[in-house]
């Protein structure tokens, strides 16, 4: 008797289901994926279990009440969506904004860009089997919460931007924090440097895995690791210079392997980058005050169509107003980067294994809710 | 400059002589709230005040042609949405487009289709990455594209017949 129950015809392929709730899709996803034995033949990814229709808050909430929306749509890195919208309402309204307020902001969002890199590499280093890596980085991240928490009042959904400004100012503990943090996280880097990186088994797994050619990135619209990992230099950052970046001298890491490897390496890189930049942030905070002197009391931009593009931790995340020059937006469109990231997985996916597919799909960096909205 | 490369690439969509005869599709009808009714054709924007440089509208069966030209161009497809403009009884498609060198240029293409028989060529076989933008499109606004290859409802519910950002909308 044949000890195999089933025996799988070369041509016979089966519908297998990955999630809504599987470890891997870190969040309400689910894939449907046509095998042929290991093998991926078609993938179809499912998404909008958690839609919560942000957009149409939009239309009905007034500017300053929409203000804390924008942190529910990606918990990790929430603080470079707020940075976002309060660029295009203050763009559309003609706010001016102090330059305190703005070196603050740009510290607070490459901070939080290295808690959600943070938490992404454990995970990620999770997914494919390696559990310590996460305790250390969330070790690391929960320095920067509470460094965060300690300003803002909360440690995952800030409601720190305000139009023109900031809720709160930093205090010297905060500024002493934060340098104390920049050599711990540089220390950290090292470790996980000779921890993960350097390890035969992470190597072996990711190198040469799910390739990304440019012109896929560019039919999807990547942006972000994904794209960067593929040889396209492209930071919104540094692309299209935002509040106080051109002031900082930091770099793009771009990686040509076009692999889950390449994709991990750009990510470890722009830790240090934000290190960077947050150092420099320190040196050069200028004194001053953090909301403007001369705010309009209610928020009414002119009718017209704005738009602008920031790089969030996830990539280039864009805001449409438009506006009819009420107090609230005629519409009010969030173009989330996972969105395109997460599309071009159908059709890169084919003829993985399904296992290279999840260490592919955890090199995307996925939040779902960011996806959904 | 790529900006003046795709303004010389768009010209050929608008023919001179042609040019006052397109906003006659226009609705003329005005509102105090709206914008006056635009004319179909290439604007450049003031980038610092709106976020983009050059904005083109245009008539849905020149769409495909449009966006060929930015594919050529090296465009990437950064999202598609659409407005409902309920007073003027129509609904506007809005197509961005950026690019991943430092010669920035970020490009926007506007169409407008009536309320009531809202309906677009597909863009899926030149920017395989439309296809999630444009279902989103259709969950939001019931615009139809045609041609597309899967167009079901995406991030609504699968058996949802309702449209939410139509300004008509009632929960």
């Amino acid at each position: 008797m044949s000890s195999q129950p089933i025996q799988l015809q070369p041509d016979e392929t089966f519908v297998l289901n990955v999630g809504p709730q599987h470890p891997a899709t870190h969040g309400v996803l689910r894939v449907k994926m046509e095998m042929n034995g290991e093998y991926i033949v078609n993938a179809e990814t499912v998404i909008g279990y958690i839609h919560r229709m942000h957009e149409k808050m939009g239309e009905t909430k007034t500017y300053p009440q929409f203000l804390m929306n924008l942190s529910r749509m990606d918990y990790l890195g929430a603080l470079g969506y707020s940075h976002g919208h309060v660029l295009v309402v203050e763009k559309a309204a003609g706010i001016e904004v102090p330059e305190r307020a703005e070196y603050i902001r740009a510290i607070m969002v490459e901070l939080n860009r290295i808690a959600s890199h943070l938490f992404w590499f454990g995970a990620f280093v999770m997914d494919l089997g390696g559990f310590s890596p996460l305790m250390y980085a969330l070790q690391d991240r929960e320095y920067i919460l509470d460094m965060l928490e300690a300003v803002t009042g909360s440690r995952l959904t800030y409601c720190y931007f305000r139009f023109g400004g900031l809720y709160n100012d930093v205090d010297d503990d905060f500024i002493a924090a934060a340098r104390r943090f920049i050599p711990r996280m540089r220390k950290s880097l090292k470790k996980y440097e000779k921890l993960v990186t350097g390890n035969v088994i992470f190597r072996k797994r990711l190198e040469g895995n799910a390739y990304l050619s440019k012109e896929i990135c560019r039919k999807y619209g990547a942006s972000s690791a994904v794209a960067r990992g593929s040889g396209i230099d492209f930071d919104v950052r540094k692309n299209e210079p935002y509040s106080v970046y051109p002031e900082f001298d930091f770099d793009i890491p771009v990686y040509h392997e076009c692999d889950s490897l390449a994709r991990y390496k750009v990510r470890m890189d722009e830790i240090e980058q934000s290190l960077r930049i947050i150092e420099q942030g320190l040196n050069k905070l200028p004194d001053g005050p953090i909301m403007p002197k001369k705010k309009p009391k209610i928020i009414k931009p002119p009718a017209g169509d704005y738009y602008q593009a920031v790089e969030t931790a996830r990539g280039s995340f864009g805001v449409r107003l438009v506006s009819d020059g009420t107090k609230t937006p005629y519409r009010l469109k969030l173009r989330s980067p996972t969105y395109s990231n997460m599309h071009l997985f159908d059709e890169s996916c084919k003829g993985l294994m399904i296992m290279d597919a999840l260490a592919f799909m955890g090199s995307l960096d996925l939040v779902i809710p960011e996806i959904d909205r | 400059m790529i900006l003046e490369k795709t303004k010389i690439a768009f010209q050929k969509l608008f023919p001179v002589p042609d040019s006052e005869d397109v906003p006659v599709e226009e609705e003329p009808k005005e509102t105090k709230t709206s914008s006056p009714p635009r004319e179909n054709g290439i604007l450049e924007r003031d980038y610092n005040v709106h976020g983009y440089h050059l904005d083109i509208q245009l008539s849905p069966d020149q769409l495909t042609e449009a966006v060929t030209i930015v594919d050529e161009l090296e465009f990437f497809l950064e999202t598609i949405t659409g407005v409902d403009w309920i007073k003027e009884n129509q609904l506007e498609l809005i197509y961005d487009f950026s690019r991943y060198d430092f010669d920035t240029c970020r490009v926007v293409i506007r169409t407008r289709v009536d309320r009531d028989n809202p309906i677009v060529p597909t863009i899926t076989p030149i920017y395989a990455g439309a296809n999630w933008h444009e279902r989103e499109t259709h969950d939001f606004f019931g615009i139809q594209f045609k041609g597309h290859p899967h167009l079901i409802p995406l991030l609504l519910p699968e058996d949802a017949d309702f449209h939410p950002l139509l300004k008509d909308f009632k929960a």
